[in-house]
Formats: C-alpha cells, structure tokens, sequence
C-alpha cells in the first residue's frame, strides 16, 4: 500500500461530466465546506500553520469561532456541543504542540461515541518529514485515537475529505475524525466540490437491523419472568425519537430499567420504572436486579467493565439479548445469546412493533413478584446518607450535590450538567435524574479530568439561555481551570460547582480500601483560593463552609447572571458507596456505613430469592 | 459460549489503497494485542486502488470473530473473511533459503530440495539459494531439513490465501 499518495474518495474520475469546479483557496473551500455541512461555531486555538485557515474565518460571519485557552478544551467544548445538541462538534487546532495538545480529547470523544471534526494545521507538504518547526506526525499520533483520520496531499481531496469526514464522524457509531491540512493546501487554490457531488464509503453499521433477530429476542422477552432494560449512550446518540420509543416500549412492557453512566436521561430518571445507574458505583436495586435477572435486554450500552464487575459473574443467569450498532461491542466481553447490530432506534421501534404481536406477555405475576423484590432492594435506600443539620456542621459531599440537583430543578430551567472525574462525579450520576437526553456530559469512556469545565463552555454555547452546571472536584478543575477565561470572554453564564474535598477523593478512597489507607500524593495542597481566583477571571466567586450557608450560595449561584465559581468545601474522608470493588461481583457490593447492616441482610434474602 | 481452543487463522482484507491504511491494520492488532504470524500485502485491482492483505493470526474463535469485527470498523477496509472458518481455502508462501556447505551435507541439501521440488535459484561453488513454495507446514520441515546442511539465512514471503471453488472473498 505504501507510498501512493491515494487518499480520500476520488473526485476527478467520478463526477466527469460535472461542469469544472469553482476554484478558491484552499482555506476557503475549507469554510464553504464546513457551512455546507451546517457548521455554526468551531472550537479552536490559531497557530502558524492554520493562519491561512483563521484568515478565512476573519472574513466571513457565518461560522463562529470560540477560542478557547488550551486545545484539550477545544476538543472537550466541542464534545459537549455535539452531545448537548446532536451536531457534530468541529475543532481547530495548529500544527505540532496544537495538534498533540488535542489528543486526549479526541480519545475521549473515541470512548464516548462523539461526532467531531478536528481540523489540524500541518507543515507544508514540502517539508514533511523534514522535522520542521512545529511538525508532528499527526496522523501517526491519532490514528488509534480517531474513528478515521486524512493527510490531505492534493488540492482537489480537500472538499471531499471535509463532506466525508462528517459522514464518517455522524453515521454508525459516531466518533472523532481529524483532518490534517498541510499549510500548502490551505493557501493554494483547490476545487470546491459540493457534498452531493463526492462519492463517499458507506458507514458501517447502518444497515436495517434484522427483522428476525429482533424476533427472537422479543419472543425471549415475553418469556421474561424477571426481565431488565440496561441502556446506554447509544440511545441517546440514536436521537430524541429513539429516547421517546424507548419510552413507549419500557411503559408496554412494564419491565424495570437500568441505565449506564452515558444514557442518562434516555429514559426519565424520576420515573418508577427506572432503576437509576448500575454498575461501580451504581444503585444497590439496579446491580441485583442485573444479577438477579433472567432476560437482559441492552440497548446501545458495550457491557464495560465498570459496568459488569467481574466477568464471569456478570448476570450470570439471564438470556442475554445486545443491540448495538457497533457489530464489535457483541460478544467482546459477555457472550450473549441474541445479538441484533443496527441503529438503537430502529431496534427499539421493531422491538415495540414485534411486542404488540400475539402472543400477549403472560408472566404478570412472575413479573409483579420480581418489582416486588426490587422494591426491597429500593427499600434499603442505598444512597442516605447522615448529615448532621446543626449551622455550623461541616457539608457532606453527597448534600451539596444533592442540594444543587434539588435547587437546580427548583428553578424550572432547561439545564445542563457537565462534571469532572472523581467522587463529586459518580455522587452526580447518583443523585442527579434527567428528565431528557442530551443533558448529561461527563467523561465516561476515558474518565478525563479537565472534561468538565471546557464541556460547560460547549453546553453553554450552544444552549446560551439554558442553565449549564459543571459538578467539579477541586483537583479535576484544575486541569483545565485557564477556561474561566474563555468564560469571561464571551460571558457564558456557567456556574462551576467545586466540591472541595482536599483530596483527589477517588484516589484517596482506593487507597483507603485498597492501600492500607497510605494516602500518597492524593491529598490537594496548596490550592488556590478560588473565591480570588474566579474574582481575577472576571467571574463571582462564593464559598460555604458549614451548613448554614449551603443553600443560600448554591442559590446565590443559579440566580447570578454570570458565570460563577462556588467553593463548596466539604468533609475531607467520605466513601463514595455504594461501590463495587473492582473484580468482585455485583451482589458483593459494598454499602455506607448507615446501609451496612440491613444491606448483609438483603443482599442474603434477595441471594435466596433469585 | 464455551472457551473454545486457540488456533491459528488466515484473515483476508481488501484495503482501499491509501497512505496509512496498511498503519491502520497493523496498529489495530498492536493496540489489541492481536498477534500476527505472518502479513502480506500488495494491489490486486486493474487499477492498483486496492490491496489484499493476508494476516495469520492465533487466537479462540471467539478471539477470531473478535478481530474479524474490529478489522471491519476499520474505514479503508471494505471486506474481511475468515478464510479458515469460511470454508476450504488454499494458503501458500514462497521462501527463500539460503545453504552454505560442501562434501556430503551439501549433496544432501541438494537431494532434499529435489524431493521437495524446490528451485535452486542461485548457485555458487560453496552455496545454493533454494526457492519453494508451498505451505507454511511444507516450509517449516523444508527448513528444519536444511538447519543441519549449513542453512544461513531465510526469508519468506508470508501467507498469501484464497477460497477454494469459484468463490471469492467478495461472494463469501
Ligand atoms: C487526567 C487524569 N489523571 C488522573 C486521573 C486519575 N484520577 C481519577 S479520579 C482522581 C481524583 C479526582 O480528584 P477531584 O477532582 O478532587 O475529585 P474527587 O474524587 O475528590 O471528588 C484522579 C487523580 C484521571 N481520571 N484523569
Ligand atoms: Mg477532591
């Protein structure tokens, strides 16, 4: 294969008996493309090899342009833009330093199913390999981080690789696509070529599932005595009308449903059907109920290994059914007895389809029995927690994230909410509940520190009048913490939630539980003052310490119009339960402290019971 | 699903031929873990826009479908076959092994080669390059056979396979 500088779709054979192209510079047939594509707003940061692109920029109003403070935000902003609205999210970065700097968020995007464009500068075509200023090999260096990258080398593969990047990047299981563009291209004339003029490769995995398959595994559902939904971010990425199927199809079947830390709000988080997360630090009913299942459906969720616990006792009696459009996710880490690869949505709509066909489900009381039992486990009320009320009493993490999921609703406001990576994230994905899609950003694939606040900036333009919350830890913050200028800049109203636990609390509690309580390198010293530190980036800053004052600054906060950086220090040693320790079973979780004792005793009545 | 025993396997790809696809392939199975035994490579079409490439590869059969998914997500790649599970299929390399002796060992090596009807493609007065084809088991005894004789250096070309009968990795 080798040295043929063959790439992307060929455009000069396959459309002959179009009338000759219109000739532009390269960097404004990039612009045109983009606007063809439906672009509105790139994430980027300029350089030397991209002026030519930020000049073309310059000139034209129809795409806007976010500068952000470090590449890795773009790509996070960016991330967040596509999930909060479904678009494909597009980033700009230079050549070298800008390019590698963006790394760590396309492979973020990879683990999460995100549809991004990363435009990357390149040195010139000439000096390729020549180690030039600020040359790197980007495409070698994303190759295993990108659905799909291109070194565009001729003038006339510009327009093509653009229109099929965003096919690539949208369709099947979406992802991350880089384009490199060597300087010579973007200040050279090329060819503009419409999108419905460019021959693109089909995606995989958009075939229409099989009709037979999704038979088979409704037949087994209607054998279900003990039956659970376990969805994921597939649902959500397969869009708003799949979200409402499932809906439909939860509600016809009255079976109970789970959900992965990537598909919340797929299915309404309040609602009594809904079993909340499973998995490391999932509900206590959610984990025995995948245990105790004998049919499990999973709908867009890949079986990850925070989510199954030890392999080979994952839900170790149900039939297993996986729909998935990614035909790899099957069978890579739990076998499964029917398989149906196609788009979620699709699936779940012939699933309600087949479901409505005779015969008619005939287990209604194995299936009361089995809400029964999970109603017990519900009972055990896995997430309470003992906060002592007195004024002056030290906050509890698990109250201030739930007071500002509580406060937050009470503003009636359309909201969004980002986190970072840690305790303060798992306890959000505990108490938080989404009433739709689209409105949790968190890195779940990666687990990227850093992810939340640029996420915020992605919500929070694209969703200007809505309310766009990032649940931080005081050291994930400080990862990307330069994006409260990005902040102040374009005066996003973001109201950063630092939940100040002076530790890198996940680490400090695997190490508690894991290392002796040795606490090396885990303890956050030395940490800025944040009230002063939002103050000098033109932000409000607020901070509680006891109890008192917990519900006036969060209010304090949502009211501000502007964005706002809250210390919420909190009890330093506090357990985020409850927790599967890694290797161990779902029905060995360990509970808190107030749950303990009853918990032994439920989890032995609910052993017997399935 | 039971574990099913490790054995080897013969993955054919066609490859849009572009700079980086062979990367692509050969990243997938270092990033996976994936081995490769053997791995070849080169233009089949009129035009030279695809390439064929062939990979031995060990592994269950549940490993083997596993690779066989993650190849096909791959964007370049517009078909793979599990030619070992996919039906009968022909699978030969080409060596060529180079003997450095004289007297008695080197009439040997001679006789060996005659009886493996490998071509000695260059001979001197104190070597021979013997050139066979043949499978990869045929090569590997050829080989063995040659160790004792003054054997000093091979080089083999890798697996190139296709299906018996007149099927093709596109109809498989
Ligand atoms: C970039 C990166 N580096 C390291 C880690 C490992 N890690 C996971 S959680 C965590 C601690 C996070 O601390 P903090 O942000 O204060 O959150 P807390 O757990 O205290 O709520 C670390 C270091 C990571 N996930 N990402
Ligand atoms: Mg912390």
């Amino acid at each position: 294969m080798g040295e043929q500088d063959k790439m992307t779709p060929q455009t000069a054979s396959s459309a002959p008996d179009a009338q000759k192209p219109q000739t532009l510079p390269g960097a404004e047939v990039l612009m045109r493309a983009l606007d063809e594509q439906g672009v509105e707003v790139i994430f980027g940061y300029p350089g030397g090899a991209v002026l030519p692109i930020y000049d073309a920029l310059f000139k034209q109003n129809r795409i806007r342009h976010v500068l952000v403070r470090h590449e890795q935000a773009a790509v996070h902003a960016a991330e967040a833009y596509a999930r909060s609205t479904g678009k494909v999210g597009v980033v700009l970065v230079t050549s070298g330093p800008g390019a590698t700097n963006a790394v760590t968020g396309l492979l973020d995007a990879l683990m999460d199913s995100i549809p991004l464009i990363c435009l990357s500068g390149q040195v010139p075509s000439s000096l390729i390999g020549n180690d030039a200023f600020q040359e790197a090999d980007t495409t070698g260096i994303t190759r295993p981080v990108t659905k799909y990258n291109y070194l565009v080398r001729r003038p006339e593969d510009l327009a093509p690789a653009v229109h099929e990047a965003f096919t690539i990047a949208r369709s099947g299981r979406p992802g991350p696509v880089l384009i490199d563009l060597p300087k010579n291209i973007t200040v050279g004339d090329a060819p503009y070529v419409a999108a419905s003029q460019t021959p693109m490769r089909v995606a995989k995995g958009t075939a229409e599932p099989d009709r037979e398959a999704v038979k088979r595994a409704v037949a087994a559902m209607k054998k279900a005595r003990r039956p659970l939904f376990y969805t994921g971010g597939g649902v959500i990425n397969a869009g708003p009308k799949a979200c409402e199927n499932l809906r439909k199809l939860v509600k016809l079947t009255g079976f109970p449903i789970t959900s992965t830390l990537m598909g919340f709000g797929a299915y309404p988080g309040n609602d009594k059907q809904y079993l909340g997360m499973l998995g490391m630090h999932g509900m206590y009913e959610a984990n025995l109920a995948t245990h105790g299942c004998d049919v499990l459906i999973a709908l867009g969720s890949r079986f990850d290994d925070r989510v199954t616990g030890r392999v080979d006792a994952f839900s170790p009696d149900s039939f297993k059914i996986h729909a998935d459009i990614d035909a790899s996710q099957i069978n890579k880490i739990i076998p499964v007895d029917q398989p149906i690869v196609g788009d979620a949505g699709r699936i779940i709509e012939m699933m309600i389809e087949e479901w409505e066909k005779e015969p008619a489900y005939a287990h209604q009381a194995d299936l009361a029995a089995w809400w029964e039992q999970i109603e017990a486990w519900r009972a055990l009320d896995c997430l309470r927690f003992s906060q002592d009320q007195a004024p002056d009493a030290v906050i509890k993490p698990q109250k201030a994230i739930q007071r500002i999921y509580e406060l937050a609703r009470e503003t009636g406001r359309d909201t969004y909410v980002s986190t970072e990576v840690g305790q303060h994230q798992m306890w959000a994905a505990q108490f938080f509940r989404f009433d739709d899609p689209n409105r949790w950003l968190t890195s779940g694939g990666l687990g990227t520190m850093g992810y939340g606040l640029p996420a915020a900036v992605g919500a929070q333009i694209a969703h200007p009048d809505a309310l766009v919350l990032d649940i931080a830890g005081e050291a994930s913050t400080l990862m990307n913490i330069q994006e409260l200028g990005t902040i102040a800049q374009y005066r996003l109203p973001v109201k950063l939630f630092i939940i100040n636990n002076h530790y890198m609390g996940m680490v400090r509690q695997w190490q508690e539980l894991l290392h002796g309580s040795r606490y090396s390198e885990s303890y956050s010293d030395a940490l800025p003052d944040f009230v002063k530190l939002a103050e000098s980036f033109h932000a409000k800053g607020l901070r509680a310490t006891r109890m008192e004052e917990l519900d006036d600054t969060i209010r304090a906060a949502l009211e501000h119009d502007g964005p706002v950086v809250v210390d919420l220090c909190v009890t330093e040693g506090e357990n985020c339960f409850p927790m599967i320790p890694s290797g161990a079973a779902h029905n060995e979780m360990i509970l808190g402290p107030d749950q303990e004792e009853r918990g032994a005793k439920v989890t032995r009545e609910g052993m017997m019971l399935v | 699903m039971q574990q099913e025993a490790p054995g080897s396997a013969v993955i054919s790809l066609l490859v849009d031929n572009e700079s980086g696809a062979l990367a692509r392939i050969v990243g997938l199975f270092s990033g996976r873990g994936y081995n490769i035994r053997s791995l070849t490579v080169a233009p089949v079409d009129e035009h030279g826009m695809q390439s064929r490439v062939n990979i031995v590869t060990t592994g269950t059969p549940a490993d083997i479908r596993q690779i066989k998914a993650q190849v096909e997500r791959l964007v370049p790649v517009s078909r793979v076959a599990d030619l070992t599970a996919d039906g009968p299929h022909v699978a030969r390399e080409m060596a060529m092994i180079k003997v450095v002796s004289s007297g008695e060992p080197r009439t040997e090596a001679l006789r060996i080669a005659q009886a493996f009807r490998a071509r000695a493609v260059d001979t001197t007065a104190s070597s021979f390059v013997f050139e066979l084809t043949g499978s990869t088991d045929k090569l590997d005894s050829f080989i063995e056979l040659m160790r004792p004789l003054g054997l000093v250096e091979v080089s083999r070309t890798g697996v190139a396979a296709i299906c018996r009968g007149p099927q093709t990795i596109q109809s498989l």
